[in-house]
């Protein structure tokens, strides 16, 4: 199946100035014949190669990418490769959830000498596109929605109100630190008793509003990029913690300034369900929280909220109630008796599931519904707590042109490869970006994909468990045991 | 024929049927699925199912889309002469109906109408479109826990904007004409006549009307505002929450800002496109100035701005406020931040404020 005498299909190359780009140039000094579709890019170094470009080339329409720089130890800039390597690696195992097989993408070294091996590469890559064929364009796939599957059926840590939990002494100990803090920032009640806002409590008296319990779903984490060089404190739920804890690896908070509080979670409403629930209403009034369930008057109507249906998928997943990290925190922490129910924390999450559960094709019909519907509101990106570039997004600027303004799904799609690709390696999985979508987009999924392969290829890496830890994108090892690279 | 047409509830879909001749495209409430349940309007096609729930995004789009091209360009090479420019100006407007809008959707439509339509020039390709436009509304059986109709003068049951306003009531609905267009159209669908269901109708939109909570004041709120207009720290104090991403604007069906850009290549074989896209706001970027400069540089500024334009502007300028009421910056805003609790504390802050009552 591997005749390259047929048409020609559209390759792109990404080849480092220093090596792949000289190799290609002594194949052609030296008259090796090679097939005629790579068209190539000369880039300064294969850690230059931004994963987008890679993405944006496919989205486009190409058929192959290959990205070829200098052999590990032998980069001109002495890393530029071992950084590539990851991020490479991490893209060639990400594409697949988009839909895109990840063999129409490779990387590869071959370095300036190399003539031989050079023709040899482009040779063996550019039979593996022709083997697959010109790509499935997304354009031509009639989009199609699919229904998310049952989540996991028991929570491994009890659910509950967390209405017994020691808030008053929490308020107390706020109140106390207020004065050496600019702000703390907790959840007060909103626009009817089953809905919290944040609170932004600067006065003994804005103490009094904070409440505790599954209406919190905000992370406050969010707001620390605003606050950078202040004192702030802020009341943390154990997932919230996470995303502190990323900000301080990443240099973008530092500890000196932060006062942690938290009580043990018991788990999160989600909205979307709730909503459903309840219905439109006018009136909402007694929201009583028993063991099991919050019940609450809907215009004279009595509604039943069971926690294990009505809240979060992440908290019926959550191993850990309450954050290690914190400076003040009362309750007890109930993970421990839970160690052995963690195996249903390896299922996959219902979003992540229902796209793995679908063939190429169909994630791409899957990927162009559930965007065709996005109105490019941005909530995803703002509520991240981890999008710190705020008034410099990529997606925004004119130079460099990443993203035109046409309202096609595949630029809404590419928003999101660009948001989970910035994520890499830094998302906390808080699940704001998909619960902050008005339009109830699986965007997640694309998040959830991402640490995964993150966790496999870096033993084990989360995102936001150890202040001390570099983001495995931040770093690299010059022997990557997990990385099984091309053999040609 | 009388202004009043009576259907089953079954009927629904048929009087959509019977309407969809009459245009290019009809844009109907569509259920999505997803991690959580959204209405979007979306072009209706035979069979494709009809949600009559309020939609999530409110249907501004079909006149003032997410981006459209205002012209696409090309520059060619000659050989004999310089090189040679062409424009080719494009506006799409097909004829378009809108069924089951509410009546804070409508309202919407006769809010963008006044900037578009009424000011020194008129906005040909938004002229266009809303020439051809045809509107359905259905009128809300209550209130609901977001919205705030009611507040800015109009309410559940309100017609304006609509052609045709549909009602339900306990046997069906009742479709009434408001407009000669409405009213021809009607005719055409040949339903029951309606009349004697009236007494039904003007029940269900009083019932609707009654199950609103008391709304405030808001006759004086545009000087209210000026009062607050320079007190820094009540808007920060209101916007503190704020993530400063735009939904509030994205899905408010009376925000009309746009940006324009110009995307492709000119010299390139398919030539490029200038596109009108719309902006928001709440971006720090959106009004940045080509030297870096920017007037409204942090996020109470701009919320001051989206609030103060709402209620105050505008209506120094229309006679009406930019607002329909309809919640949804409320409902879809990641912290459910609340612009009624906004006009609220602006109330209460110059009633608070001694050395302030008595207006300016
Ligand atoms: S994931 Fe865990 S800590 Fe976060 S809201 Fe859910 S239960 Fe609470
Ligand atoms: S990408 Fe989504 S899940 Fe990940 S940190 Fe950001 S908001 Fe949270
Ligand atoms: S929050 Fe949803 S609708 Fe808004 S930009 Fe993100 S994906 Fe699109
Ligand atoms: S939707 Fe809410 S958070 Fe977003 S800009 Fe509007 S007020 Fe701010």
């Amino acid at each position: 199946m591997s005749d390259v005498t047929t048409k020609e299909l559209r390759i792109v190359g990404f080849l480092c100035n220093w090596c792949s780009y000289g190799g290609a140039d002594t194949a052609g000094v030296a008259r090796a014949k090679q097939p005629t579709d790579l068209r190539i890019i000369r880039v300064p170094c294969s850690g230059r190669v931004d994963p987008l470009f890679i993405v944006r080339a496919l989205f486009l329409g190409a058929d192959g990418v290959l990205v070829s720089g200098c052999h590990p130890r032998d980069c001109h800039y002495s890393t530029g490769n071992f950084y590539a390597r990851r991020r490479l690696e991490v893209l060639k195992q990400f594409l697949p959830i988009l839909g895109i097989d990840s063999r129409r993408f490779e990387y590869t070294w071959v370095s300036a000498s190399e003539g031989q091996r050079w023709q040899h590469v482009v040779t063996t890559f550019t039979e593996q596109i022709h083997s697959l064929g010109a790509a499935p364009k997304f354009m031509d796939v009639e989009p199609k929605e699919f229904k998310l599957g049952a989540r996991v059926s028991t929570p491994i840590l009890p659910l509950g109100a967390g209405q017994d939990q020691p808030l008053k002494e929490l308020k107390t100990a706020i109140k106390e630190a207020l004065p050496k803090l600019e702000v703390v920032i907790g959840w007060q009640q909103g626009r009817d008793p089953l809905h919290a806002v944040p609170l932004f409590m600067r006065k003994a008296e804005d103490v009094d509003k904070l409440i505790w319990g599954p209406c919190n779903v905000h992370n406050v984490a969010t707001y620390l990029r605003e606050y950078q060089g202040h004192k702030v404190g802020l009341v943390l739920k154990a997932c919230d913690a996470r995303s502190v804890i990323e900000l301080l690896q990443e240099n973008l908070a530092s500890r000196e300034d932060l006062t942690l509080f938290s009580l043990p979670c018991q788990g999160t409403f989600d909205y979307g369900r709730v909503e459903q629930c309840i219905g439109r209403y006018t009136q909402l009034s007694d929201v009583q929280f028993t063991q099991s369930a919050a019940t609450v008057m809907v215009d004279g109507t009595s509604k039943t909220l069971p926690y294990a249906e009505y809240m979060q998928s992440k908290c019926l997943r959550c191993t850990s109630r309450l954050p290690k990290l914190v400076d003040i925190s009362f309750g007890t922490d109930p993970t421990e008796d839970a160690k052995d129910a963690r195996e249903s924390a390896e299922s996959l999450p219902p979003e992540l599931a229902l796209v793995e559960s679908l063939s190429l094709e169909e994630r791409m019909a899957f990927w162009r519904a559930s965007m065709e519907r996005c109105i490019r509101c941005g909530a995803c990106r703002n509520s991240c707590p981890m999008c710190i570039c705020r008034d410099h997004c990529i997606s925004d600027t004119r130079d460099p042109h990443f993203m035109t303004q046409a309202d096609t799904f595949l630029e809404k799609l590419f928003f999101q490869v660009i948001h989970a690709l910035h994520l890499a390696g830094r998302c906390t999985e808080c699940g704001e970006c998909q619960r902050s979508c008005p339009l109830g987009i699986p965007i997640l999924a694309l998040r959830q994909k991402l640490n995964r392969i993150i966790s496999e290829l870096f033993a084990g890496y989360q995102a936001g468990s150890d202040p001390s830890q570099v983001p495995p994108l931040l770093c690299y090892a010059v022997e990557e045991p997990k990385i099984k690279e091309r053999e040609w | 024929m009388s202004a009043y047409s009576y259907l089953t509830a079954q009927e629904i879909p048929t009087l959509v049927e019977r309407l969809a001749p009459h245009f290019e495209q009809v844009l109907v409430p569509t259920e999505q699925k997803g991690v959580k349940e959204s209405v979007i309007f979306a072009p209706w096609t035979k069979g494709s199912p009809i949600s009559l729930a309020k939609a999530t995004v409110p249907p501004k789009a079909a006149v003032f889309p997410k981006c459209e091209t205002l012209f696409s360009y090309k520059i060619e090479k000659d050989t004999q002469d310089a090189p040679k420019l062409t424009l080719n100006p494009e506006i799409y407007a097909p004829k378009t109906l809108i069924f089951a809008a509410r009546p804070c959707d409508a309202l919407g439509l006769n809010i963008l109408d006044r900037p578009f339509l009424q000011s020194h020039y008129v906005d040909p390709y938004y002229a266009a479109k809303r020439d051809k436009l045809c509107v359905v509304t259905l009128t809300c059986p209550s209130g609901c826990e977001n919205c705030f109709c009611h507040w800015v003068g109009i309410g559940p049951a309100a017609t304006q904007g609509a052609d045709i306003v549909l009602t339900a009531i306990k046997s069906g609905y009742v479709a009434q004409a408001m407009t000669q267009k409405g009213q021809e159209l009607l005719e055409k669908c040949a339903f029951k006549d309606g009349t004697d269901k009236v007494p039904e109708v003007n029940q269900a939109r009083k019932a609707a009307w009654e199950s609103l909570k008391p709304a405030p004041d808001l006759s004086q709120i545009h000087s209210t505002l000026a009062q607050s207009f320079a007190d820094l720290d009540f808007w920060t104090q209101e916007t503190q929450a704020c993530l400063s991403c735009g939904a509030c604007t994205y899905f408010c069906p009376t925000c009309y800002c746009f940006t324009i850009t110009d995307e492709g290549d000119a010299q390139s074989p398919q030539g490029g496109q200038r596109l009108r896209s719309q902006d928001n706001c709440m971006a720090q970027l959106y009004t940045r100035e080509a030297s870096g400069h920017n007037p409204r540089p942090n996020k109470a500024l701009r919320m001051r701005n989206r609030v103060t334009h709402k209620y105050m502007t505008y209506k120094e300028t229309w006679g009406a406020f930019a607002c329909s009421g309809c919640g949804r910056c409320i409902q879809h805003c990641p912290v459910g931040l609340d612009i009624r609790a906004i006009l609220l504390a602006a109330i209460a802050r110059t009633t608070n404020t001694p050395d302030m009552q008595g207006g300016k």
